[in-house]
């Protein structure tokens, strides 16, 4: 049986393959829990997840007095170490769901999800009917002289005659 | 006949996306209706008066419909707005004249948030009742797109007057007598 040719490398990758697994499961055996909590949320990162409620636009391009209180409201939670989640939450608390750029997948709001699937859906069974239409036309020619009609006695001998003085 | 499916089915779906285009442009734009039939001397009832809002700086839920046989200057505001700070001492003075006549100012903070709301009532010192519109739904049947906007409601539910704007006292002055002899 012959050994496979990677079989030499594999004691010298032993210790270099042993120190970065310990080095994945490090966190888990010095019991740090940080590694397990979700990360400290930022303004930056929750500014492009929400809405300014009056100017209907996204938090982090909005320059109004509403968007300016809000992003207050948004760094009082941070300082009082509330993760993204908690955040989001807090922030449906208050201004309902249309403070959140993405509304929940419900009601009416559920064509948000559904429209532009179903536009790609609708633009990929019509790409698809074209394609196969173009193929068609493609092949047509060669089908359109299969299916020519036979030729009549008189033509076939005189495309004979005509064939055989090129011969 | 198959030729002609692929066409209809275009059409369809282009005739859905621009139905709901137009539905959701109707849906945002705020609607005048209540202005023009208060200026026409029809007063419109006041529009989901029995929709029940958490009452601010307070538990439980109320809505205008409670205050129903009373007249009621219904203020839409929010903290950050100046206008609405302007105008605050000119409601509170009139909460006092209102609650002589059995009458009343009813604050709804439209899409702020409660601690702001909260300092607001304490800084200018509002003894009238206030709620909290959080989804701004109860403002857009109001056709509330500034802040702020004040809507005069006589005893038997109707809006007498609009200010789409800040309030002044010629302009309570009149709503008011408006909404006693109407």
């Amino acid at each position: 049986m012959r050994r496979p040719a990677l079989a030499p490398l594999c004691p010298a990758l032993a210790p270099l393959c042993l120190a970065l697994a310990l080095l994945w499961l490090a966190p888990a055996f010095t019991g740090d829990a940080s590694a397990s909590q979700p990360p400290r949320a930022s303004l930056t990162g929750i500014e492009r997840q929400v809405m300014c409620v009056t100017c209907k636009i996204p938090l982090n391009v909005a320059e109004s007095p509403q968007a300016d209180r809000e992003r207050a409201f948004i760094r009082e939670l941070i300082d009082g170490g509330l993760d993204e989640a908690q955040i989001k939450h807090a922030l449906v608390g208050q201004y309902g769901s249309t403070v959140l750029a993405l509304p929940p997948a419900s009601g009416f709001d559920l064509t948000v999800y559904l429209v532009p699937a179903a536009v790609v859906a609708a633009l990929a069974a019509l790409l698809a009917t074209l394609l196969v239409r173009w193929r068609r036309r493609g092949e047509g020619p060669a089908e359109a002289a299969e299916e020519a009609p036979p030729l009549s006695a008189s033509d076939a001998s005189r495309l004979e005659a005509d064939l055989s003085r090129f011969d | 006949m198959k030729r002609r499916i692929l066409p209809v089915i275009a059409a369809l779906a282009g005739a859905g996306l621009v139905a709901l285009l137009i539905y959701g442009v109707s849906h945002q734009a705020a609607s005048r209706t209540l202005d023009e039939r208060v200026a026409s001397g029809h007063y419109p009832p006041a529009p989901n008066a029995a929709t029940e809002l958490p009452i601010l700086g307070g538990d439980g839920k109320s809505s205008l419909a409670a205050l129903r046989g009373k007249v009621v200057v219904l203020n839409f505001w929010a903290s950050w707005c100046r206008p609405c700070e302007q105008e605050a001492p000119l409601l509170q003075r009139t909460q006092a004249r209102l609650h002589q006549m059995d009458g009343t100012v009813l604050g709804v903070a439209d899409l702020d948030n409660t601690p702001d709301s909260r300092r607001f009532v304490r800084h200018y010192h509002l003894s009238y009742p206030n709620l909290r519109d959080t989804t701004g739904e109860f403002a857009h049947f109001y056709g509330t797109d500034q802040l702020p906007e004040s809507f005069v409601i006589d005893r038997r539910g109707r809006i007498v007057a609009i200010s789409r704007g800040e309030i002044d006292e010629s302009f309570l002055n009149h709503a008011l007598a408006l909404a006693r002899s109407a």
